[in-house]
């Protein structure tokens, strides 16, 4: 990892009331790589991802991506960089169909114009990358469908095809396993792994097996700060973090 | 029955039912997209038509007045939304409801100061102002039929502009959901102004149309505001085909109630009684149906897919 971050964090920090929820954390996002954050409930995650994904402003600290510090510009400015962010609770338009989500998503990527009036069902600039986004994740099967009519993991796997289809620098996934079944988890589990190594990926997620199996570097939030951070054998492998967090479940 | 009548009488519902809708559109998006209660929205009603009294008198084309009246009530819209609405999205809706409220009286006051207390006249030109013969024998105002023409291709318009195109595409997905749609790159902000804008477009439209029939005057957006009200609630928040077919419901039960309804009960209640009653019961005939609609389809008849 010679490469200049693509994401660097520096001393964020973020209170709500008398709570500090986000309470001094650095970190790097190299090119390429899966990193993955973990921590207990509580511990700060989604704060941290809506903090990066502009839902919310730092107190303090910046948020570089490349030479920018865009930690007060807002969500769809930072999407339009090329950040694109899964949510923990299933964010599709469920009246549209499937297709259509993902081809809002190229949509509304696209800085050029904010468009009008020109029809946008039937735009191969839209189709067309939308399709090769749900074949990407599997779904190209049900992309005349609702929805609002597919099940839940499909669900996710939209999710997934919407960020990709903005062709983004940077994944931010926050939780994409929430409320999956086994089954659904490993075909998800395959998807994360076929865009490893192409994609740079920031995942926050509660799964054990998912984050070892996927991430190249783990850093481990515990009560707003870094408690840990590097390759998987040493996170798994360090006291604090055991301690802390891991517990006896992985000892 | 007069057939005659009764055919009469149901054009003049269609008409007012398209006001309506044109009212409620604006308001329902407004409603559904931003969660915003906007009782000011008969403000922009009563702009639209001032500004179309104005231009007409400047111009001396009715038509080329409303073109210009149009773009303008967008930009009272817009300004509004930027300056006043935009602060509110947070908080709950009593403060919805007590702001807008303070609007229409700035509204009212303003246009008092700006126009004076007298109400405007509009002269419809010759073209319009005649009387049409449908077939059947039935004779209706000819500027009543343009109105309820132009009110249906403003809804058909509005179903492709929402379904078909890539703002409608934004629309949509900001409506389902603002964090999401930011997420993907979608100005909120910029959106909810546009929205805003074009509510106050077709809400200026309506005024626009109606004034040529009852002049434009202070305070004419307060009362039919309250049935738009009515229709966004019986069609389901957020639904512009909901609002489509509530208002063309709510505007045919009115107007056939207040006509009808008198003939109605005679055949069930006693001469007198049915006289004394009708003109109350009518009166109450759309708030009877709110109250069904949210007793037995709490949603409204049509709660938008999207939700």
């Amino acid at each position: 990892m010679a490469d200049e971050p693509l994401l660097r964090v520096e001393d964020l920090q973020k209170s709500f009331g008398g709570v500090t929820a986000v309470d001094g954390v650095s970190m790097e996002v190299y090119p390429g790589e899966v990193h993955a954050v973990i921590g207990p409930n509580g511990a700060g995650k989604t704060t941290l991802i809506s903090l990066l994904a502009g839902e919310l402003r730092p107190d303090r600290g910046r948020i570089l991506f490349g030479a920018r510090d865009i930690a007060r510009r807002p969500a769809h400015a930072r999407a339009k960089l090329g950040f694109a962010r899964s949510f923990q609770i299933t964010s599709v338009v469920p009246g549209m169909r499937v297709l259509d989500n993902v081809m809002l998503a190229v949509l509304a990527r696209d800085a050029r114009s904010f468009g009008f009036w020109r029809p946008a069902r039937n735009d191969p600039a839209l189709i067309r990358p939308a399709v090769a986004a749900l074949e990407r994740v599997g779904l190209a099967e049900v992309a005349e469908e609702r929805a609002g009519a597919v099940s839940h993991g499909e669900h996710r796997q939209l999710e997934i095809a919407m960020t990709l289809a903005a062709e983004p620098e940077l994944l931010l996934l926050d939780e994409p396993m929430a409320g999956m079944s086994a089954e659904e988890s490993r075909r998800m589990t395959g998807i994360l792994e076929d865009l490893k190594g192409e994609k740079t990926m920031l995942l926050v997620e509660h799964d054990m097996d998912v984050v070892f199996a996927l991430a190249d570097r783990i850093s481990v939030l515990v009560g707003g700060r870094i408690a840990a951070s590097g390759a998987p054998e040493a996170v798994r492998a360090d006291e604090a973090v055991r301690r802390a967090y891991l517990g006896d479940e992985a000892a | 029955m007069d057939a005659g009548l009764v055919a009469a009488q149901l054009l003049n519902g269609l008409q007012l039912g398209v006001l309506l809708f044109l009212l409620a559109s604006g308001l329902t998006l407004i409603f559904g997209i931003m969660d915003f209660v906007n009782l000011a929205h008969g403000s922009l009603y009563m702009v639209g038509a001032y500004f179309c009294a104005t231009l007409t008198e400047a111009t001396d084309s009715f038509l080329l007045a409303v073109a210009l009246a149009l773009p303008a009530t967008a930009l009272v819209g817009a300004a509004v939304e930027l300056l006043v609405v935009r602060r509110l999205y947070r908080r709950d809706h009593l403060d919805h409801v007590l702001a807008t409220f303070g609007l229409i009286l700035c509204f009212d006051t303003l246009v008092q100061i700006l126009w004076g207390p007298e109400g405007m006249a509009i002269r419809l030109p010759a073209w319009a102002d005649g009387q049409q013969h449908l077939p059947g024998g039935l004779v209706f105002p000819t500027y009543r039929l343009l109105i309820i023409g132009a009110g249906l291709a403003v809804a058909a318009g509005l179903y492709v502009l929402v379904v078909k195109t890539k703002l409608g595409m934004r629309i949509r997905a900001g409506a389902s959901n603002p964090a999401m749609a930011g997420a993907l790159g979608i100005d909120i902000g910029l959106l909810f102004t546009l929205v805003f804008a074009l509510g106050a477009v077709m809400a200026g439209l309506a005024g626009m149309m109606i004034a040529p029939i009852t002049e434009a005057s202070i305070g004419m957006g307060n009362e039919i505001i309250i049935t738009a009200f009515v229709v966004v609630i019986v069609g389901g928040i957020g639904s512009i085909r909901g609002a489509f077919v509530a208002a063309l419901l709510i505007g045919l039960i009115d107007t056939m109630g207040r006509s009808f309804l008198d003939m109605g009960l005679k055949l069930i209640i006693d001469v007198q009684a049915a006289e004394t009653s009708a003109p109350a019961l009518s009166a109450m005939l759309i708030y009877i149906l709110m109250a069904a609609v949210l007793a037995f389809r709490p949603q409204g008849l049509f709660p938008p897919k999207a939700r």
